[in-house]
């Protein structure tokens, strides 16, 4: 009685994760069949056993039928459905199986910096001829919990991402591999200390050159959290996982244009779902993972310990490769991936060789030569390069040729003339105090002889060749369109600071689009921006034929960008060009509104990527101008996502080469843009009335459940809480870039 | 009780609203979106950031401007000729009536009979050794321009504030000595003498009475 009793729970149990898979009780009878357990529940003692097992078994029977079917035909939606269960697998789970002891970090249940973020140092071993080898490893992940509140359902914070960052570099330091798993709907949209974009974007920053091999997991990613740590070597998914740029129920807001409070209906949900691709499959498709972990048909449980033991597997087998990859031994190297692959082959028990995973200097360099290829490459193929045939030869050629000049002139030539330089003034400087003392008596009698009036001071300094007024200019000055209405306009601090009412030509001619009472910024469009930052006709746009696509087929979505195209002339929402402000040269990338908001996919991260390049090659300063940006586009999915650690890794590589970078953002910046290669800038600068974030007060109202008061994103709050390092008006742009080039950039603008 | 007090209440009692007329920030063409005797929200949410009903719009140059109600009430009274017309500036529109609170009569008794002296920063105040021993002498003592009754303490640094208003008798003391008190803030309210007594009766008075 007691094993039948045993028995109809477990299978009662099936049939409700069943139920709370596909949602809906009259699915193939599944209602019915849980009503059929119910009742045989209150009945179990009024039945013989023989009866009793035989109507169990046909109940198993059929329940083992009906999860095959809903197997064989899951959606996305239902993947999803997996994914949020209580029964799914923890990192909690995770550390206790797959990895043989571990000590946790930073934390302790509720008493946690956050505990939403779960740090551990861990050993996982391999057996091998019945000898057991072990390693030590830093486990990093989300921990969603068993139903406990305080874990916020696996939300770091920003304090959690900036816990489990201090323990990669603590892992950097001591040389042993990290692995992470993703265990989260998203990051927690809080605005403090200083942000969570700000979090986000400094893990992904210094990940981009960790000295150590990272390996992640995802279960569950969602967008801009789950990049946080997911900046990795090799990249592993569970095959029931989802990982996507945006919640199918967000989407399906944005699809259908609802208001906040209202109900989202099921079937948008449902085919925004299909529509993200957020699948193990889909994403393995498109790039953006490396490996599916098999998990059983229906999702791996907290007690599916051959599941565990798989990942075991997995994970040991991807820090091998990580690491062997590495390797200058060629010949070892190809035995031992050889060696593995038949591992894989024969099952995922036994792994045949020990390696080392520690790493040397110049394997360490390979290691982030590889990562760098690797995520350079993530949405290569989803973006539409235009130009072929003998023009794009030509234009090939003379990238060439320019790549070769400058790296002569500044790879070559330049250090050695600056070493030069060095000596040359060290030894004047020497020679100049011994001829001091010999000279200055015989100078002193001549200049009381002969007095002369004193030379003008030279000005030295590099690029600079006009000291005139930036208010004088010698053309005709651009006057927006907007100008062109003869009506007046109210500020909206009207009624706070008195401001008077605005006559239109003055408003965006005059005053350039400034309320001259209280400084409030109007919009104003970014063509204004072209025409009165830079030096005249010296913008020279590149890469404009690297056109955006609609890479997962989002239904809708290609007449949505053929209407902005015709709408802008352009082909993605971000403008590329070399330009000189007061005769500085400079790399520009310039985010607008006017196409998709301003957001970013796979042509935008790659037009952006070359430009940081060509910034690079040309030892330039880059300037990111962010006229707008809405975040990821949520139609690219996570082709979109993984332009956030590519386009990061780009601006840490031309940051680390000695190039200057600085941002400056406008009108509204927000989510994965700003929380990755934006805010991972060392110079942050924002417009005035510049609103600038991770999420809106809207995600935020109903994430956290707090409202958040109005000027919660203004930049004002931006430079209180230390994400930005300055607020600039608009009249004064030019000015304030060409001295913030002066001064951070020195004399070379270029540090190495 | 003082007879001027008394018509003071009596007033409030009879008229027991406040009334707060709306009028047009600037010229140009009016139009009403609400009728008399319509009930208008004041604005809302946490931080104020939600406007009020909206009440008229004025144009001017083909600027729309909205006008919103800064309080809840009832219209009673709305300048009806206006609608449609180009009308001056500060032109009175409408008037929003709303019943007072027993807080807000108590507050507008205390304007009219009491010296209230307030704050001058935020700051940690106490009560003056001297001006304590009086107090714990006689609950309500007599004080004039220039006594020093307050000490202000702030980042380590004690100032001693002499008491600037009309003199009397000290009708209340506001905040606890040794606590924090926001700029602005009530310390104490000072009365004439002959007062003191009917003041306080007449707050009994509104506190048990007033609905």
């Amino acid at each position: 009685m007691k094993d039948t009793n045993k028995l109809l729970s477990h299978l009662h149990d099936r049939a409700l994760y069943l139920l709370d898979i596909k949602q809906n009780p009259k699915w193939s009878g599944i209602g019915e069949l849980i009503s059929r357990l119910q009742t045989l529940r209150k009945k179990i003692f009024d039945m013989s056993h023989e009866t009793l097992i035989a109507e169990l078994k046909m109940l198993d029977e059929r329940l083992s039928f009906l999860e095959q079917r809903a197997a064989n035909s899951l959606t996305s939606y239902e993947t999803v459905n997996i994914v949020r269960n209580p029964a799914r697998f923890t990192l909690q789970d995770i550390l206790e199986n797959v990895y043989d002891s571990f000590s946790e970090l930073g934390g302790d249940g509720e008493c946690n910096v956050d505990p939403a973020v779960v740090v551990a140092r861990a050993v996982i071993t391999r057996r091998i001829k019945n000898k057991v080898y072990s390693h030590q490893v830093m486990v990093i992940g989300h921990e969603k919990g068993k139903s406990e509140e305080f874990r916020n359902g696996g939300s770091a914070k920003p304090w959690g991402n900036a816990k489990a960052l201090h323990y990669m570099k603590a892992a950097e330091t001591e040389g042993i591999p990290i692995h992470s798993f993703i265990f989260t709907p998203g990051a927690f949209p809080v605005e403090d200390y200083p942000g969570a974009a700000q979090a986000i974007a400094l893990n992904l920053y210094e990940m981009a050159m960790l000295r150590t091999p990272i390996i992640s997991f995802t279960s569950e990613g969602g967008s801009g959290g789950a990049e946080a740590l997911g900046l990795s070597d090799m990249r592993l998914m569970g095959s029931r996982g989802y990982y996507s740029v945006i919640s199918p129920e967000g989407a399906a807001a944005i699809e259908g244009k609802l208001r906040e409070g209202e109900k989202v209906p099921r079937e948008l949900i449902e085919r925004c779902a299909e529509n993200l691709r957020i699948t193990a499959s889909d994403n393995l498709k498109l790039g953006t993972i490396d490996r599916i972990v098999e998990e059983p048909p229906l999702g791996a449980k907290r007690d599916d310990y051959a599941f565990f033991r798989r990942l075991r597997y997995e994970m040991i087998k991807a820090t091998d490769e990580v690491v062997l990859r590495t390797k200058s031994l060629k010949a070892f190297r190809a035995y031992a991936m050889k060696t593995q692959k038949n591992g894989h082959e024969t099952g995922f028990e036994d792994i045949d060789v020990v390696i080392d995973w520690g790493l040397s200097g110049p394997e360490l360099n390979r290691l982030l030569d590889m990562r760098s290829q690797k995520y350079r490459a993530m949405g290569s193929d989803f973006y539409i390069e235009g130009k072929k045939g003998i023009v794009d030869g030509i234009f090939k050629l003379t990238e060439v040729a320019a790549a070769g000049f400058y790296e002569l002139r500044y790879g070559l030539i330049r250090p050695h003339e600056r070493n030069v330089r060095k000596v040359l003034a060290e030894v004047s400087s020497e020679g100049t105090t011994f001829l001091k003392k010999v000279a200055e008596p015989v100078r002193a009698a001549y200049d009381f002889i002969f007095p002369q009036t004193e030379k003008n001071q030279r000005i030295n300094r590099t690029h600079e060749t006009s000291t005139r007024s930036i208010f004088i200019e010698d053309w005709e000055p651009y006057v927006s369109p907007l100008a062109n209405e003869d009506r007046t306009v109210t500020c909206p601090n009207a009624q706070k600071y008195g401001c008077l009412d605005l006559w239109v030509p003055d408003l965006y001619g005059e005053f350039a689009g400034v309320c001259p009472t209280c400084g409030h910024h109007f919009p104003l469009e970014y063509r204004w921006y072209l025409e009165h930052l830079f030096d005249r006709k010296s913008v020279a746009e590149f890469n404009r034929h690297i056109a955006s696509g609609n890479p997962l087929n989002f239904t809708g979505f290609e007449k949505k960008l053929e209407k902005d195209r015709k709408k802008t002339g352009r082909c993605s929402s971000v403008i590329t060009f070399d330009a000189k402000v007061r005769n500085i040269k400079i790399v520009t990338a310039m985010f607008y509104s006017d196409f998709r908001n301003g957001t970013v996919g796979a042509a935008e991260g790659e037009k952006f990527v070359r430009a940081c390049d060509k910034a690079k090659m040309t030892r330039r300063p880059f300037l990111a101008y962010i006229h707008t940006t809405g975040g990821i586009r949520i139609h690219e999915g996570t082709v979109g996502v993984s332009q956030m650690p590519k386009c990061t890794l780009a601006v840490r590589e031309y940051v680390e080469s000695g190039g200057l970078y600085i941002v400056v953002y406008d009108n509204n910046s927000y989510a994965g843009p700003v929380a990755s290669f934006l805010g991972a800038a060392p110079y942050q600068f924002a417009i005035r009335s510049t609103r600038l974030g991770f999420a809106g007060p809207r995600v935020i109202r109903e994430t956290t459940g707090d409202d958040v008061p109005p000027d919660y994103h203004s930049a004002k709050n931006a430079l209180k809480r230390g994400h930005i390092q300055g607020i600039w008006d608009r009249r004064d742009f030019r000015k304030k870039l060409h001295n913030a080039l002066l001064t951070m950039g020195g004399p070379n603008l270029y540090y190495k | 009780m003082d007879t001027n007090l008394n018509t003071i209440l009596e007033e409030i009692r009879q008229n027991p609203f406040e009334k707060q007329v709306i009028t047009t920030p600037h010229t140009g063409v009016l139009t009403f979106s609400v009728k008399e005797g319509a009930q208008v929200k004041g604005p809302g949410g946490k931080w104020l950031q939600r406007p009020g009903s909206l009440l008229f719009t004025v144009e001017r140059e083909l600027n729309s401007k909205k006008i919103f109600s800064p309080c809840a009430g009832e219209v009673s009274w709305l300048h009806t000729e206006l609608e449609g017309s180009f009308t001056e500036a500060f032109e009175p529109v409408l008037t929003i009536q709303y019943r007072l609170t027993k807080e807000k009569v108590i507050e507008r008794i205390l304007k009219q009979v009491l010296t209230v002296f307030a704050a001058p920063q935020r700051a940690r105040y106490f009560l003056s050794p001297d001006f304590s021993a009086a107090m714990e002498k006689n609950a309500c003592p007599a004080i004039k321009p220039g006594d020093e009754i307050f000490i202000m303490s702030l980042m380590k640094r004690d100032t001693i504030l002499p008491y600037s208003g009309d003199g009397g008798v000290v009708q209340n003391v506001f905040f606890k000595s040794g606590s924090i008190v926001d700029e602005g803030t009530p310390l104490i309210g000072v009365c004439p003498p002959e007062n003191l007594e009917s003041i306080q009766k007449l707050i009994a008075q509104v506190r048990s009475e007033w609905e």
